[in-house]
């Protein structure tokens, strides 16, 4: 599934992303899409715990944190510029 | 105070004359300020209680406007209507009227974080679907303003159908006043007009309720579509009559294609809340204040964990430490209660089961209640501030590598005190293999109960040696707390590969911002969870106590009056003074020692001596375990009755008793394996009826108790043996 650069936990720091599209097939993945993670949400990896998992991004200004495993699921395309 | 008992009749059932004016279901997104706004709205007259059949607690509260007097059902906290969680199946059922002992709801109260209107919108375009008079009240509207977000009031009214919105913030109450007027007229307020924001689901379930004999609400049917034919909704489709299943299966079809439904409603949805957020809301540059500035130093991964480790320390600190000088008032203060009440009442069985049974009794609950209040205070503390969420969040992988989750860090914390409230702390973990897991591994952290044992026979037994700069009683003491620690990793790690083996379950964990926590809201948080407290675990282990009382008194034994007399004489002939009042308490303890081992318990002790006898216990010690089953603490003072030291047994007096016991042979019956033994037998061994009753009302079923009971008990046994067999 992994391929570098392409999805939420491969973002770096600070990089923003927007999701271009969602694993959906996983009831689990299905929840985090109620969350608001789906297609066009703009997304921005704040932290990392100790070791780089789980990790905290921002949605909208709000925190919300992915495991590794789960934030493999979305595919993030760059954020075109000046957009937010 | 207001009553707080829980309504048995079914509202619907009440008659008209003493109902309210109105029901209204307050609902909103966790961490909205949902409860600040409860609290700030019914002030002290709420009614808590459970929803039946599950843990979630059930808030209701009155809120008078002018003569109309509203209930508010505080509903708990969900991100969405869907049928994913407990939480969200509660929310949806009493919204819909199906919730048995709760009125069906005249109108909504939802709550939106200002802050996180991306989210908070979701629900509100689900609740607009629900053909209810909808007011929508705006949270945390000054945190809002803070971070430079500008929300155009008149334009989100528009964009929701004309439902009304308030902008409040609930810690001070500006703008509370405007939205009690909105509630109070919440019945004449027009419903919105379903089928705005997802037209062809809304047309779908019109086509679909139009096959159905009877009234169906439109809101429910969309669910129908959403969800699916389940199990739950079986019923409900039935009253569609014949054809109805192929038809909702083509209509879903229609729907959604080959996505899944719910991934489907995700986006549409979220597709119109960005729509709504571009036209209502300018985001200015933030201020950043001192929130902003904590939270992102906590951010990063080496000062948060840190932090983390400093938080618990405190924490740890306070609950052993502020609660001592409370709880050695409130023990000193049992026994002088006790004693008074053996000077009024004289001797015999009355004086003595108040005493012995109900002050003792009543008083070994109340002494926990210091620790509990603290810890609580503590954990609510951090929940509304929203450092529990990053508790959670730093742990989650350390938690996960024993078969956890990072929400299991603060339960197995509190648990040090007294697993009581950490099982009761469980609730926040969403998933119920981690959490019965958790609730599993909760009692083997040592609590403060164990400490009173710990201490009698680590001073007793072991060498109070150096061992380097350390001390080696220090050093078994910290020793049983690893090993306490250990036994409950292993303990998760075996549950969740057998029993609760299940996928790991998704980790979604939003991340609250810092927020001074409100004064009021803590407050009846701490007041409604000492009250569930004293009233659930209280009412068991009074009982219980008052059972081993009984078996320790009864039946009388005829040899010991004669034997009192006969010796009181003999003393009062050769002493006098000083020597002679000791000679007579001395006689006391004598003749409480015979009588226990004539009691049912010291009988008991003989009757399963054979069975701790490979453990190296002889019947006395046997008799103080059997006793101390319903409440580990106990356990020294029935090591104190049965070596004869009375009830004031000071430890000095009593470990000098217990040196000296021997077997009939004259050898040692506490030998250092034979005290390991017994260390490693109170590390395990679940102890504690008030825990096993809060494990059977955690999860529902006498399944869990029975079982930690069962396990903890052998592995205790298990562990003494070997100990001592090993030892000896």
């Amino acid at each position: 599934m992994k391929r570098n650069g392409s999805t939420l936990a491969s973002l770096r720091k600070g990089q923003k992303g927007v999701i271009a599209s969602v694993n959906a097939a996983d009831p689990q993945v299905q929840r985090l899409m109620t969350l608001g993670l789906v297609e066009g949400a703009i997304v921005e990896l704040a932290s990392a715990a100790l070791g780089g998992d789980p990790m905290e991004f921002r949605l909208f200004g709000r925190g919300i944190s992915l495991r590794q495993e789960q934030a493999r699921h979305f595919a993030v395309s760059p954020v075109a510029a000046g957009g937010d | 105070m207001t009553k707080t008992t829980e309504i048995r009749v079914p509202a619907n059932q009440i008659p008209v004359s003493r109902r309210a004016d109105a029901s209204i279901a307050v609902v909103g997104n966790p961490n909205s300020g949902k409860s600040t706004l409860f609290n700030r709205l019914t002030g002290l007259r709420q009614r808590i209680g459970n929803y039946p059949g599950v843990t979630v607690e059930r808030h209701i509260g009155t809120l008078k406007v002018g003569e109309r007097s509203l209930e508010l059902v505080d509903l708990p906290g969900t991100h969405a209507l869907s049928a994913h969680s407990l939480e969200e199946q509660i929310a949806v059922d009493v919204i819909l009227g199906h919730m048995e002992g709760t009125a069906t709801p005249d109108g909504i109260l939802a709550v939106v974080d200002a802050t996180s209107l991306y989210q908070g919108l979701y629900l509100v375009q689900q609740l607009l679907d629900l053909e209810k008079p909808l007011v929508v009240a705006l949270t945390m509207s000054d945190a809002a303003e803070l971070e430079g977000l500008k929300i155009n009031i008149s334009r989100l009214t528009a964009k929701l159908g004309g439902v009304p919105v308030c902008p409040v913030v609930a810690t001070s109450g500006q703008g509370v006043d405007k939205l009690r007027e909105e509630l109070a007229r919440i019945t004449e307020v027009q419903p919105p007009e379903p089928g705005k924001t997802w037209p062809e689901l809304t047309a779908a379930a019109r086509e679909l309720a139009s096959m159905c004999p009877e009234t169906v609400r439109l809101a429910e049917v969309e669910r129908l579509l959403i969800d699916g034919p389940t199990e739950a909704r079986q019923g409900f489709l039935a009253r569609f009559g014949e054809g109805a299943e192929a038809r909702l299966q083509e209509l879903r079809d229609r729907l959604f294609g080959n996505e899944p439904p719910l991934a489907s409603e995700a986006r549409v949805r979220y597709r119109w809340v960005r729509e709504v957020l571009d036209e209502v809301v300018q985001q200015a540059p933030p201020f950043y204040g001192w929130q902003a500035r904590i939270t992102t130093w906590l951010n990063q991964p080496v000062p948060g964990t840190i932090g983390l480790f400093l938080v618990m320390a405190i924490v740890f600190q306070a609950v052993f430490a502020w609660a001592t000088p409370i709880m050695d008032l409130i023990d000193s203060a049992t026994s002088v209660l006790g004693a008074r009440v053996n000077a009024a009442l004289g001797d015999g069985a009355l004086a003595s089961l108040v005493a012995d049974g109900v002050i003792a009794g009543v008083g070994s609950v109340i002494i926990f209640l210091p620790q509990i209040m603290i810890l609580f205070l503590f954990i609510i503390l951090l929940e509304d501030s929203g450092y529990l969420a990053r508790a959670a969040y730093l742990m989650d992988r350390a938690m996960r590598s024993v078969g956890l989750s990072g929400q299991s860090i603060i339960p197995m914390i509190s648990s040090f005190a007294c697993a009581v409230p950490g099982i009761m702390a469980t609730r926040v973990i969403p998933n119920r293999r981690d959490r019965i897991a958790t609730i599993l591994a909760a009692p083997f952290m040592t609590c403060s109960a164990r400490l009173p044992i710990y201490a009698l026979l680590i001073a007793a037994f072991v060498p109070a040696q150096s061992v380097g700069f350390l001390n080696l009683q220090g050093l078994v003491l910290f020793g049983l707390y690893i090993f306490g620690i250990i036994m409950g990793i292993l303990t998760a790690l075996l549950i969740r590969k057998t029993a609760l083996r299940g996928p790991k379950p998704p980790f979604a964990l939003m991340l609250p911002e810092f927020r001074r926590p409100n004064l009021r809201t803590v407050l009846m948080q701490l007041l409604g969870r000492a009250k569930v407290f004293l009233r659930r675990a209280g009412t068991v282990i009074f009982s219980v106590a008052v059972v081993i009382w009984a078996l320790a008194y009864y039946p009388r034994s005829d040899d010991v009056a004669p034997f009192v007399e006969q010796q009181q004489q003999a003393a009062a002939a050769g002493l006098s003074g000083e020597e002679l009042n000791a000679a007579l308490s001395k006689i006391d303890n004598q003749a409480a020692a015979m009588q226990l081992e004539q009691s049912w318990l010291g009988r008991a002790g003989h009757f399963v001596e054979p069975l701790f006898r490979p453990l190296g216990w002889d019947w006395r010690v046997s008799s103080a375990v059997i006793a101390g089953f319903p409440a580990r603490e106990v356990v020294v003072a029935v090591l104190g009755t049965v070596y004869a030291v009375g009830d004031e047994a000071d430890e000095a007096t009593l470990s000098g008793r217990l040196q000296a016991a021997r077997w009939p042979d004259g050898s040692i019956v506490f030998t250092l394996p034979m005290v390991l033994g017994l260390l490693v037998f109170y590390a395990c061994c679940l102890q504690c009826a008030a825990t096993l009753a809060v494990i059977r009302r955690e999860t529902n079923t006498w399944r869990w108790p029975a079982f930690a009971w069962l396990y903890m008990t052998a592995i205790g046994y298990v562990g003494a043996l070997l100990v001592y067999q090993l030892g000896t």
